[in-house]
Formats: C-alpha cells, structure tokens, sequence
C-alpha cells in the first residue's frame, strides 16, 4: 500500500466559470473511492483532469510510478458509454487490444499472448463467445463489459469508471460490482455515479465533488452531512433506512 | 470481348484503366478512412474548395493541379483546426469553406483573359486524358498511403474509434488527424482530373457502403472497396465507350447498380437463413 496519484491544490475552469476549486485527493494502491456530486458539479471534469484529457489551470497531478508497471498506461479508464460511434466497422476483440496500441512499437504486432489475454478478459466478464462481432450489434451492457476488458488489458494500477451503471442492465450491475471487487486486489479504483444507492456498498470511501471536493473516509454517509459538504444531491434510500444514505451509523 | 482487348492495347485507354486502379487504390484507403468517422462532408468540402485553387492555377499561368492541391490541404487543415479550436462549429466551417472555394474560383476563371478550355475536366474530369504526370503523382501517393496505413493500422483504427481514449493514452491524436485529413486532401484532388470535383466523392463512398454491408471489419472495407472499384471503373469504362456516354457518369452509374446489388443479395439471403431457422 502505498501512494499512486495525487491532486494537489487542482482548479480547472470551463470557459470562464471556475468548475473544480482546490482539490486534493492522495489515491492510494489499494483504495476504492466512489466520487458523487450533482450535475454540473465536476465530476466529469475530475475524471478528464485525472486522465489526462484536460490541463488544470492550477496545481499538480502526480502519478507515482508503480513497481514493474510500465508508467505510460497506469490508468485505465471506463468513459461514458454514449460518446461512441455504434456503427463503427471494429470487432470486440480489436476493441478490447486497441487498449495496447499506445505501447506496442510500430511494426510489432498484436501478440498471441496478447489475443489470448483479451480472451480470458473478455471470458472473465462472461462474453468470451461474441470476440468476433462486430462492436454495434452488442447490447449496452455487454458494450460496457467490452470497454472495461479494454480499460484493464494493460494491468494499470488505477482504474477510473465514469458513470458506469447508465446503460446496465440490473443484472450485470451486480455483477460489475463484483468484478471491481476482485480487480481491487491489484489496482485502485474509482467510481463516478450519481446513482450513490448500490455503489456505497462496495466502495471504502467517498468523495464528494461540488466545485470543492470533500472526502469522506468511510463509506457510510448521511444526509447532513452531505449538506455540510455543499452537495446537494439527490438521496436513494434504502429498506428501512429512510435518512441515512447507505448503512446506519453505529456510533 | 475481342474488342475490349483490342482497346486495351490503345496506349490512351490502358493508362485510363491504370488511372483507374490508382484512384481505386487511393480512394479506397482514404474512402474508408472518411466513411467509418462519418467526414463525408468534410471530403465534400474540401474536393469544392479545391477549384479555387484550380482558377487560381489558371489565372497566374501555373499548373491548375497544384493549385488544387494547396486549397484541398489548406482547406483540410482549416476544417480540422476551426472545428477543434474554435467556436465556429465543424458542419458550418466546412460550409463557409466550400462555398468560398467555389466563389474564387469562379472569380479567378472570370478574370482569367479568353477562354479556359479544360475547365470541364476539371468539373467532370476525363478518365481518357489523364497524363503521365499525373500518373506518377497517383503511384507515389498510392505507396505512400499504402505504407502509412501499415504502420500505422493500429493507432488509425484506435483514434478513428475513440479518439478521446487514444488521447488518454498519450498518444498524438491530433498530429495522426492532420495528416490523415492531408493525405485525404491529396487523394481527392489527384483523382480530380479522373473523376472531376463533381463526382469524386462516389470513389470515396459507394465503394465504402458497398463494402460495408458485406463486413463491419476496417481492413476488409478498404480490400473490398478496392476490388468495387476497379469492378466498377472497367466496367464503367468499357460501357461508356461503346455507348458513347461520359466516363465519370456511367462509372458512378455502375457503382450504385452494383451497392444496389449487394444490398439485394444481402437482403434476400438475410430472409433465407431467418425462414430457415424457423422450420
């Protein structure tokens, strides 16, 4: 256990209003943080500064290097499934190995121990049969099971899943969790959801984006508290637990 | 038959048919390109966009071909950089840049004294005089699309899918895009004179779609829309002459009866395997 990546004293702007306002946040290897937040309130952002998609206007971004992993694809990255082009002519496999194409060398070739590895992911996840299909005639669920093989093909030690849940069927909801549980073991992860309802039960801690980013070092949250974080958002109760986010406090 | 080989031995007509290949070539690695990211209208505008450059050739007495060629890659490049770094939003920028491109030339070709005589080459293009020069041209950009999309098929295939995710691997995208929309630039404005500004546009997609209802794999669209084209450009070539038609139309005629006849093949198939399945 140790750090991995760090934000320190981030702002990031969009167009002239300021989104993100001194963030800090130490991630360490074996964490699994859920970010939530209400619309507009920079949880997108967050990710994009995270993965290298935007440039912060202030503070740093530390990536520590990890032992025997290669620092150019440390993070993985599950974005929001709507952004793609359904009808683009790449099959699943081409889709899972595009996840190397950044650190293979020019000539080289995708590897036998390369097609084999996006098998077993893509067996791993339960839809080894469709390797060969054509990516638009997947369904949501098995499309987002297809770009978390291509988020985690590169064994990185962070990975980062934006609103993974928005185009899942129930079903593999559950099982996604399940999945993340297990791929805890080796890498970091962080959830961005609005839906704070089913993912509290698995993350270890929370985070709470609205313009500042409040984190809360337990997975157990409650209402007033997120008032006092300025994080207006909308609470998923659960049984019988009419006020209180997740699990009950026991103290 | 008979005839046809006695045609092919005329020097002018064996240089069509490997003008015809060339452009068959070239489009169908960058028609592939444009079809799968959906940049039809780009190629669009920078085909049109490219005549000002061909009235300005005319005007000062230079080759109208490079002039050609230095609107379509300046245009390509402006498209690609107004659309990512400006407000302006990409559909409207290729708008503004095709009809500009258009009115110079018309501009240049007015100013221009007496009368410009191959101006409905360029429009229509003539498959029958295309020049040695230009054939050259066509072989090197041919290979050199060829190696570059080896090398590179990868990172190609990767960005075209998803840029945003390539981004978050470090890799350059936007250099890749750049030179990808240049290279299309180039392909369209040599297969000008083959095919004209008009219909240039057909070799770059109705291969593509043709192509594309047999297989949803990027490498086979360009092989298969490769083979669509020289199909189509000989057949095309050898009716028009003994019909006495212009090339570039029946050409493209050519082109969407045989789509049509993919597309009805695929459909009658797709039937006979569903009503198979329900016995």
């Amino acid at each position: 256990m140790g750090k991995i990546f760090e934000l320190i004293d981030i702002s990031a702007t969009y167009g002239e209003g300021i989104i993100l306002k001194d963030v800090n946040l130490t991630i360490n290897s074996n964490d699994f943080i859920g970010i939530i937040g209400p619309n507009g309130g920079g949880k997108t952002t967050l990710v994009k500064l995270m993965v290298g998609l935007l440039k912060p206007v202030k503070g740093r971004i530390i990536m520590h290097k990890a032992s025997g992993r290669d620092t150019k694809n440390q993070i993985g990255y599950l974005p929001q499934i709507s952004l793609f082009d359904k009808r683009f002519p790449i099959s699943v496999i081409d889709v899972v190995l595009s996840g190397l194409a950044s650190e293979k060398a020019v000539f080289k070739k995708y590897t036998k121990a390369d097609k084999d590895k996006a098998i077993e992911l893509l067996a791993r996840m339960g839809i080894s049969d469709l390797y060969s299909r054509p990516i638009g005639e997947l369904s949501g669920g098995q499309m987002q099971r297809v770009f978390l093989c291509r988020a985690i093909i590169t064994s990185p030690s962070l990975l980062i899943l934006d609103e993974p849940n928005t185009f899942v069927d129930s079903k593999f909801e559950a099982d996604l969790y399940d999945i993340l549980l297990e791929l805890n073991k080796t890498m970091a992860i962080i959830v961005v959801t609005h839906d704070i309802g089913t993912i509290s039960y698995y993350v270890k801690t929370i985070a709470c984006v609205n313009k500042y980013l409040n984190y809360h070092p337990s997975n157990i949250i409650t209402e007033k508290q997120l008032a006092a974080y300025g994080c207006p958002i909308q609470i998923i109760t659960h049984g019988d637990i009419p006020h209180t986010v997740l699990k009950k406090h026991d103290h | 038959m008979a005839e046809f080989i006695e045609l092919i031995s005329y020097s002018f007509f064996s240089k069509a048919l490997l003008a015809a290949l060339l452009a068959s070539i070239s489009c169908g690695i960058a028609g592939t390109y444009i079809v799968a990211r959906r940049k039809v209208f780009i190629a669009g505008g920078i085909t049109h966009a490219s005549f000002g450059g061909i009235g300005m050739g005319y005007f000062f007495g230079i080759n109208p071909m490079f002039g050609g060629a230095a609107f379509g890659l300046l245009s390509a490049l402006g498209i690609e950089f107004i659309s990512k770094k400006t407000e302006i939003r990409e559909d409207s920028a290729i708008g503004i840049i095709w009809s500009f491109g258009m009115a110079l030339g018309i501009i240049f070709i007015f100013l221009t004294p007496g009368y410009a005589p191959n101006l409905m080459t360029y429009l229509f293009g003539n498959i029958l005089t295309v020049s040695n020069t230009d054939i050259n041209f066509m072989i090197i950009l041919c290979s050199l699309l060829i190696l570059f999309f080896i090398l590179f098929y990868r990172i190609i295939l990767f960005i075209s899918f998803d840029e945003e995710y390539a981004q978050s691997h470090k890799l350059p995208v936007n250099t890749f895009n750049y030179i990808l929309i240049a290279l299309v630039a180039l392909v369209i404005v040599l297969n000008i004179r083959v095919i004209g500004i008009i219909l240039v546009i057909s070799y770059l997609t109705i291969p593509q779609s043709a192509a594309n209802l047999l297989t949803r794999n990027f490498k086979h669209i360009i092989i298969y829309s490769v083979i669509f084209g020289v199909l189509g450009s000989i057949t095309g070539l050898y009716i028009s002459y003994i019909a006495d038609l212009p090339s570039g139309a029946i050409i493209i005629f050519v082109f969407v009866v045989l789509y049509l006849a993919i597309w009805l093949l695929k459909y009658f198939h797709q039937k006979h395997r569903i009503q198979r399945q329900l016995k």
